[in-house]
Order: structure tokens, then sequence, then C-alpha cells
């Protein structure tokens, strides 16, 4: 079974991912199909008293890997808005950056 | 790029499965096909990608929509023998089998990360693997080919589908085995396919626009794949545990 640390640091890392992704104007993150169904899941994989419940740690991989999901979309969109949000450069501020301005050609190109 | 056009996304119940609403539009496939999932959890999830955007519809962050999309207009128009197939043959160049020679930190590095899970395939699935420094890669017995298409054959449609793009994102069955099996988490299958890299980057740098770009990308499509494998397979039936008073 894979290493995944504790289950708490897990539902709250995803509780905080979903806090991130959700909640449109006016309706809290709380209220969402994906709140409730986490909190719900892990609630329900509670009462057991064996240490290798094997649902348990199904459920808790399935917890890690969605948590790893929102965690990776969002710091990849970051990243992405950080270096390629600001899409290509047009040929005027190309050759501005080197100090050069483009010709004018009031018949077009050549 | 398309605007969010929506203001809520809710999920209900129709008859081939849950469809995700958008106010009172019902999300269609590409192929203008009802968009239909077999998990609720799924659905939720794929409801949250669509929740998330913001002013804009990004379509390259919402992995889940995309592979239930797959899943639902199979494209490729491929059969189910084609996928597993098409899997069990990246066997063949499978990168934790694909060694290098020099350099020998690296050489070790390859040898000390990877033949762990390939010791750990091999008696999983009670197959011969190995490992090669050759540049045609390893030499994989027919029996053994065998053994993994018998495997993926008990999986349905959807969850291959999934399977299959984990293999390609990951560029190993044996890594993509390792998080379906739940022997190792997405976070170390994706460091060990990147193993590579990871060296490359302790040697010379770490450039955050290319490499922790191409990390997070790469999690985010393999958390996806192994997530959307995990919901497709599994029965929906909640067993109950007897409470303890």
């Amino acid at each position: 079974m894979a290493a995944l640390g504790s289950p708490l640091r897990t539902l709250r890392g995803l509780l905080r991912e979903l806090r991130h992704a959700g909640g449109r104007a006016g309706r809290p993150y709380r209220d969402t199909p994906a709140y409730q169904h986490v909190i719900a899941a892990f609630r329900a994989n509670r009462v057991t008293s064996e240490q290798l419940c094997r649902a348990q740690q199904e459920l808790h991989f399935q917890a890690a890997t969605y948590l790893c999901l929102l965690r990776s979309v969002r710091e990849h969109e970051a990243l992405h808005q950080e270096y390629h949000g600001r899409g290509e450069r047009s040929p005027e501020e190309v050759a501005g950056l080197v100090g050069f301005r483009l010709p004018q050609q009031p018949g077009g190109k050549g | 790029e398309r605007k969010r056009f929506y203001q809520n996304v809710s999920i209900s119940q129709g008859e081939g499965g849950f469809e995700i609403n958008l106010d009172h539009r019902k999300l269609k496939t590409p192929q203008a096909k009802l968009f239909t999932v077999p998990s609720e959890a799924l659905a939720i999830a794929v409801a949250t990608e669509w929740d998330s955007q913001k002013d804009t519809i990004k379509f390259y962050t919402m992995h889940l929509t995309t592979l239930c999309n797959t899943a639902l207009d199979n494209p490729t128009q491929r059969s189910k023998m084609q996928l597993i197939r098409a899997a069990v043959k990246f066997l063949e160049t499978d990168t934790v089998c694909y060694r290098v020679e020099e350099p020998p930190a690296l050489a070790e590095l390859q040898k000390n990360e990877w033949d762990p899970i390939v010791a750990w395939a091999e008696e999983r699935y009670n197959v011969a693997i190995g490992s090669s420094t050759s540049i045609l890669g390893p030499n994989i017995p027919a029996s053994t080919k065998d053994t993994f298409v018998s495997h993926l054959a008990s999986y349905n449609m959807w969850a291959l589908q999934g399977i299959e793009y984990i293999i390609t994102q990951l560029k190993s069955l044996i890594l993509s085995m390792g998080v379906i099996d739940r022997h190792i988490t997405v976070e170390k299958a994706v460091l060990l396919s990147r193993l590579e890299e990871e060296y490359q980057i302790q040697r010379w740098g770490n450039v955050e626009w290319a490499h922790d770009y191409d990390l997070c990308e790469l999690r985010a499509r393999a958390a996806a794949g192994t997530l959307f494998v995990h919901l497709c397979s599994e029965s929906s039936t909640v067993k109950h545990k007897l409470l303890q008073d």
C-alpha cells in the first residue's frame, strides 16, 4: 500500500483545495457537492476499529489522488498565468526589445 | 477561449447515469452526445471542474471532463482489445526498464529507484520483465504480455481508456499499474517517470517556467487518469459497517 501519511492531513488539504476551487458568488464552498461528498465519505469510513481496513485505505488513496489533481491543476494554472499568460509579443515589441523599429511601408509588404 | 456562460453547475441522475447541468442546459460531449457518467463521485468531480472556471473556460485544466468525453465519444474508435494491446505494447519501451550506462550516477539512481518497482510488478503479476541497457529495450516474454493482456481485460471500457491515458502520460505500463494497484502514490509515480529530469535538475538547476510547469501538468494528468480509473471500476454499492455502541 502506498505511503500516504495521515488521513487527517489529506482531508485538510483536500478541503483547502476545494475552498480555492469552488464557491461562485453567493454560494459558499461548504455547500458544493464536492465538499459535501468528501466530508460524508470520510465520516462514513471513520466508524471502524480495524487498523488496516481496506475500504479506509482505498478512500484515503482516492482522496490523496484527488488532492494531487486539484493542487496540481491550480499550481499549473498559476505558472501558466505567470509565464505563458501574456501570449506572444507583436513584431513591433520584438523589434523594440533590441532597439529597432519596424520600417514604414506605405505600399504594404513587398 | 469561451467565457463562462453559466451560473450554476449541478448534477442529476438520468437513465444512462449521472448528468451535468450548466444552469438549465445539459452538458454534451464534443460529438453532441449526452454527457453521462456511471459514477456519482465522478460526476461531482466533473461538476467541480466546471464550477471552478472563473471568467473564461480553460478546457486544458479540465482533465476529468476530457477523459469522460473520450470515453463517451471514443474518437479514435478503438475496440477494447485494441486499447489493451496498445497498453501492453508500451511494456517494450517501458521507462523503468530502459536503462542508461552513463553517467554512472544516473545509472545508479535508476537501479536504486526503478529496480524495486520492477520487482514489485514481477512479484505481483508473477511475470518476468527485467531491464535493459540495449537500445532495443528489454526483451519481454510473450507469457508476460499475455498475463497483462488478461489482467487488463478485467477492466471495463471506461477504465481502460483511463489506463491507456495514464500509460501514455507516465510513459510506463509498470508505473501505471503501480498507481492503479495503489502501490505508489501519483506523486511518486510522476517522480519515477521523470527520474532523469530530476537528476538533471539536481545537477544543473531548476527552471521554474519549464520544469515545474511540466511537473504540475504531468501530476494533474496522472492524478486525473488514476482517479478516473478508480471511480469507473469500483462498485457503487456502499458497504455499511456495523456501528459500535
